[in-house]
């Protein structure tokens, strides 16, 4: 049987600073010359006549594979490998440079969660306009209407219009339309990293659902344990090449490793080479030394809620007082959960230096869950980034008692002190009232809790 | 669904041929976007609707009171009112529809970099979707027409060929508009102005033999000419000049199928820069 999906040669070619330079006015188009403007028009760029000079950029390069029927392929990456670019040429968005795709069966795409909702609309009329974007057929919505809603638990809400909708049930209410999707094909881009945890878990059971039932899918995501748990097979995009073709667990093994050889490790990192770095003047960072308690090196991890010390060294390329320098923390999924900037330091340095400089930076108490995080550092300069290094390390919070309990914190991004205590209840609700208002006491408690639920 | 369907997609670039089967499939989509801008349109508005009736018909006592009372500009028989009602009808629909068309691919970027659809369906959703305030404006017509006890003649069955031709005119250049304006915002300007100086070179609010002779046949040349005196005519029995609006409305057919094309050539670069 013919594979469902056949990618061969596959290219696409941006032009850097395209954006910018872009011909936005006919008096620019004008100024480049008669002939010029056709040439902008009929899409030839305007490069060839040196006018402008644009970067070509290979979003995707001379990619092969081919899916088969029933395969659920998870494409894994980091930022820019491309992956977002192959979606969009699956899904007809844009055309190729070189090469050429061949589909075999009906293809929807969900790049975007809520796609083309219209905030004045209702829930209902909603779900009609966005399943017929994502080209559902009347007939087919109608059908599968009562089961979308009771996904997306809005029912009492089917007649407000969306844009009084809690972003909540606004992205289950959008997730819910293109779940019911029935292609042959379900392309998928990030958009499980929206909603809250429990509908996460049940978009993810629905696409099961779905992978299960034989249909092809294909799946982009930072988040690992998704595609591990969901795909059969992983490719890995790397600048726009396909680096490796497998078993999804082989694929994420082969891409945290390559992610690994590229951000430092250890307690000393020479910034030389590590990470993704921009050096917008030069490259003036140095390395990074993690200390923690007693200025120790660390070496093993950090404990829930230790002591952080992060030296930061770089070179200034002349004399001046206004430098500063950011870390920034990721989590395994991408996402930047804490950033530690030296402009939020009160007490402020105002000498002038030059040459070689240590930021010293103390978190008297890391807070954040286990897992590993990425170390992004940025220096800058009068206020320019300067210089900076994304990857540049990496950093491990073990598992440990934080609370005291013998119990690890498992969910959420960070911990937080927290006491806890019953309220005596035998007060009559009168004057349980006037306590209320007059402590704030229970109102806080009320809190904590939805916070740890 | 049938797995026998099969689609390569290759570079695209030149000439495209207009794909009709494409368009026929996706022809619910269409609909729904007719559907959903002539729902928004008068979205938290306090007149609603009316504001299709109010905009040609404030025009046309404005007109009547500047052109007819104090320039004395004549209507060849009906009461100049109705004369002004009957041109601005149409009028406002094309002008309203190449504002809306032209701005509609900019205004749906979000849609045109997220999901494949036929991108002609936004600038034609938005010309369609205004049909429904151009049938309330006829509908006040026609309660002037009673009012001013005007007769309809049997002309009124051209009035179709007449609907056409300004659905065509007005698709045709919001087409290419829109397709312009993805590269070149320039349109956004353009368009007002445009919109403003067809106005006196159209003849809505004075007849058309004002017009000299020897500007008569480039006249044909603005589609809404026809347009607008075959509107006349065919609802208040207005004589016409046929040679002029048989011209006009070959030019509506040729902008129409000029966009068309044109919109196929650029489309495939939308999503790239827009």
């Amino acid at each position: 049987m013919k594979p469902i999906l056949e990618i061969r040669g596959l290219s696409k070619r941006y032009y850097l600073g395209a954006r910018e330079t872009k011909l936005d006015t006919f008096r620019e188009v004008l100024q480049r010359g008669i002939s010029a403007p056709f040439s902008a028009l009929w899409g030839k760029n305007g490069a060839a006549n040196g006018k402008i000079e644009l970067q070509p950029f290979w979003a995707l390069k001379d990619v092969n594979f081919d899916v088969k029927q029933g395969d659920v392929l998870g494409v894994i990456g980091r930022n820019g490998a491309g992956k977002s670019t192959l979606l969009k040429l699956l899904s007809r968005i844009t055309s190729p440079t070189l090469g050429y795709l061949t589909v075999r069966g009906r293809l929807a795409s969900l790049l975007e969660v809520g796609t083309g909702f219209h905030p004045e609309l209702t829930g209902r009329e909603n779900i009609f306009l966005n399943g017929a974007i994502l080209g559902m057929r009347k007939a087919e919505i109608r059908r599968h209407f009562d089961e979308i809603v009771a996904f997306a638990e809005v029912e009492r809400f089917l007649d407000t219009p969306v844009k009084h909708y809690s972003s909540g049930m606004y992205v289950r209410l959008a997730f819910a339309v293109a779940a019911h999707l029935n292609p042959e094909i379900l392309v998928i881009d990030e958009v499980l990293a929206v909603g809250d945890l429990s509908f996460q878990k049940k978009c993810l059971g629905k696409m099961g659902e779905v992978s299960r039932g034989g249909r092809t899918v294909l799946f982009v995501s930072h988040n690992m344990a998704a595609i591990e748990n969901l795909c059969s097979r992983g490719i890995v995009l790397h600048h726009g090449q396909l680096h490796y073709d497998g078993s999804a667990a082989d694929a994420i093994q082969y891409y945290l490793k390559s992610l690994s050889t590229k951000s430092g490790t250890g307690h000393l990192v020479d910034l030389d080479g590590v990470g993704e770095r921009i050096s917008r003047v030069a490259p003036l960072l140095r390395r990074i030394e993690f200390l923690t308690d007693d200025e120790e090196p660390l070496i093993e991890g950090l404990a829930i809620g230790a002591r952080l010390k992060l030296n930061v060294h770089f070179d200034l390329p002349k004399p001046m007082s206004n430098f500063n320098v950011g870390l920034g923390f990721n989590n395994s999924y991408g996402q930047r959960v804490f950033t530690a900037h030296s402009i939020f330091e009160p007490n402020r340095w105002e000498a002038e230096c030059d040459g070689q400089q240590v930021l010293s930076c103390e978190i008297p108490s890391f807070t954040l869950v286990p897992g590993e995080y990425a170390v992004k550092v940025w220096l800058d300069l009068n206020g320019r980034e300067a210089d900076a290094i994304e990857d540049a390390a990496k950093m491990t919070v073990l598992e440990s008692d934080f609370y005291g309990t013998g119990r690890v914190p498992w969910n959420g991004t960070m911990v937080l002190k927290q006491r806890w205590h019953l309220e005596q209840a035998a007060n009559p609700s009168g004057m349980d009232m006037k306590s209320e208002s007059q402590t704030g006491q229970p109102e806080k408690l009320a809190r904590k809790s939805i916070a740890e639920g | 669904m049938s797995t026998t369907f099969e689609q390569t997609i290759r570079p695209r670039s030149g000439w495209q041929p207009i794909d009709f089967q494409e368009m026929y499939l996706y022809w619910e989509l269409l609909a729904f976007l007719v559907w959903r801008d002539i729902k928004i349109r008068y979205r938290q508005t306090l007149l609603g609707g009316a504001w299709a009736l109010l905009q040609p018909f404030v025009a046309m006592l404005i007109f009547s009171f500047i052109f007819n009372r104090l320039t004395h500009v004549q209507s060849d028989g009906p009461p100049y009112k109705l004369f002004a009602y009957a041109g601005l009808v149409p009028w406002t629909f094309f002008s309203a529809a190449i504002t809306q068309s032209s701005n509609s691919l900019i205004a749906n970027q979000q849609l045109i970099s997220k999901v494949y659809f036929p991108r002609i369906f936004i600038p034609l959703g938005a010309v369609l979707a205004l049909l429904l305030d151009l049938v309330l404006s006829l509908a006040l017509f026609a309660v002037m027409m009673i009012y001013y006890r005007w007769p309809l003649t049997l002309a009124v069955f051209w009035l179709p060929v007449f609907l056409l031709g300004a659905i065509l005119a007005a698709s045709g250049a919001g087409l290419i508009l829109s397709a312009l304006n993805v590269s070149f915002r320039d349109v956004k300007y353009a368009v007002p102005f445009m919109v403003q100086m067809g106005l006196f070179v159209t003849p809505v609010i004075y007849p058309e033999r004002y017009v000299p002779q020897r500007w008569q046949a480039l006249m044909g040349l603005n589609p809404m000419a026809g347009v607008v005196i075959g509107f006349r005519h065919a609802l208040l029995g207005s004589a016409a000049s046929w040679q002029t609006v048989c011209v006009s409305l070959t030019v509506c057919v040729l902008i129409f199928v000029t966009g068309l094309v044109i919109f196929r050539r650029m489309e495939s670069r939308f999503a790239d820069i827009i």
